[in-house]
């Protein structure tokens, strides 16, 4: 913590704070931010110290190796600010991919990676009917380079835990997806 | 919150027991990391075992925040025996049919996927749930382990149908790996002290509650994949209590060994 930190947090200061961490991009997915990721929560001052600012980050799955990263890129940018901070991570309610703004859903199409449908019109749960070997997408998948929806999925399970494999039959190139979750 | 905070014990141990079940799943797992049947699957089961180490890790930092002193997540993954774990005897058995636990051979996809499937059938009602607990970090951790159980079980219920339904050879080996394991699952259902007074609390699920549902996904698929569903009669295991079977002491042997020849390293 810095030690020029006597002075209360301002909204002046949170929107420093803010304006900084707009910077900071997913480390798997460079072009998009940890805003428009929904992985950022909140930029506030701490309840129990009014000189603090209470940066709030969630996980996106449990066991996601990025989020070490994430916290110490925020600790660093804020560290440059000399703005003392808490970097405090927050489970519940839990990340969904509905979260993700419009903006991101277009830099993932244009970086190569379909973006997530609406999680909605997920299967929920017990219940759910298992259907043979089809890929259940709710909706059609569109391939990012050509825009085709003739596509299916490879694996459900791709390069990092939110993403799965797809390919387009049209195009034939393979794809990421980012699963709705 | 306050009843409950006057047994940190059954909270503990509760929450060990769930952490415990996704680390030593996750650990059981990882073994097939760099030598999976196909290069996609190889990395959907690196992907779960992600998941699981995750659910693990936040289920023993909220234990550490209880305990206090000296302990952190890595002192419950690395520096308690076997008899301290509180994990299903199911997810630390081998991937492979009945042997001694010295023993090598190879790993067998079936038996595998067959775990995975009885687990997680169990885990998407069960962290459902634990959404409700009075406890409200363990129904946050709840809530974002539900949903990676869905694909977990998504995925298992793939390779049970696709194996089950596939070649002589790949049904007889399924059928084989479920009758092997299903015995194993009564422990589901036979409660132990803890999960009683968990449940008592609040802060626990009634996991006998749960299995209509969990029967009625297992024999739904099955019967998809033309298995039968075997009995489940026989011997109930306690690896709740801390009775484990030797395959335990073996996997964490495997797991512990850097860090306890290295205490406090770090990199």
């Amino acid at each position: 913590m810095s030690t020029a930190a006597a002075l209360p947090v301002t909204a002046e200061s949170i929107a420093r704070v803010r304006a900084a961490l707009d910077g900071l991009t997913d480390p798997e997915i460079p072009v998009v931010t940890l805003a428009e990721m929904g992985i950022l929560r909140d930029v506030r001052p701490a309840t129990d110290d009014p000189a603090l600012v209470e940066v709030v980050i969630t996980p996106t799955y449990s066991g996601c190796p990025a989020m070490g990263q994430i916290e110490d890129d925020v600790r660093a940018t804020l560290q440059r600010l000399g703005v003392p901070v808490r970097v405090t991570t927050q489970l519940a309610p839990a990340w969904t991919t509905d979260w993700m703004t419009e903006a991101a859903r277009d830099k993932l199409r244009a970086y190569g990676i379909a973006p997530p449908g609406r999680c909605s019109a997920e299967g929920t749960g017990p219940g759910e009917r298992i259907v043979r070997f089809v890929p259940r997408a709710p909706e059609p998948v569109a391939c990012p380079r050509c825009g085709s929806t003739h596509t299916r999925e490879v694996s459900h399970f791709g390069s990092t835990a939110c993403k799965a494999l797809w390919q387009c039959l049209d195009c034939r190139e393979p794809f990421d997806h980012f699963k709705p979750h | 919150m306050d009843a409950v905070a006057t047994d940190t014990t059954v909270l503990v141990d509760y929450l060990l027991h769930l952490g415990d079940n996704a680390l030593v799943l996750g650990q059981r797992n990882s073994q097939w990391c760099g030598v999976g049947p196909v290069l996609e699957e190889d990395l959907a089961l690196a992907n779960q075992t992600l998941d699981l180490i995750g659910q693990a890790r936040l289920l023993y930092q909220e234990v550490a925040r209880l305990q206090g002193g000296d302990v952190t997540e890595d002192t419950l993954a690395y520096f308690r025996d076997a008899h301290q774990f509180r994990n299903y005897v199911l997810l630390e058995l081998p991937a492979s049919l009945a042997r001694v636990g010295y023993a090598q051979g190879d790993m067998d996809w079936g038996v595998t996927l067959a775990r995975n499937f009885l687990y997680s059938a169990l885990m998407v009602p069960l962290w459902d749930a634990l959404q409700g607990s009075r406890h409200e970090p363990l129904a946050a951790i709840a809530a974002k382990s539900l949903k990676e159980a869905r694909y977990h079980l998504r995925h298992a219920s793939d390779w049970v149908v696709r194996l089950g339904d596939g070649t002589d050879t790949s049904h007889a080996r399924m059928q084989a790996a479920f009758d092997h394991l299903m015995p194993y699952t009564q422990e589901f259902w036979t409660a132990s002290d803890f999960e009683r007074a968990a449940v008592e609390a609040g802060i626990g699920v009634d996991v006998a509650g749960l299995r209509d549902v969990w029967r009625a996904t297992v024999s739904a698929t099955l019967q998809e994949a033309t298995l039968r569903v075997p009995s489940d009669q026989g011997y109930v295991p306690q690896g709740k209590n801390g009775l484990h079977s030797e395959h335990l002491s073996y996997l964490l042997g495997e797991m512990q060994s850097v860090a306890r020849a290295h205490p406090g390293a770090v990199w």
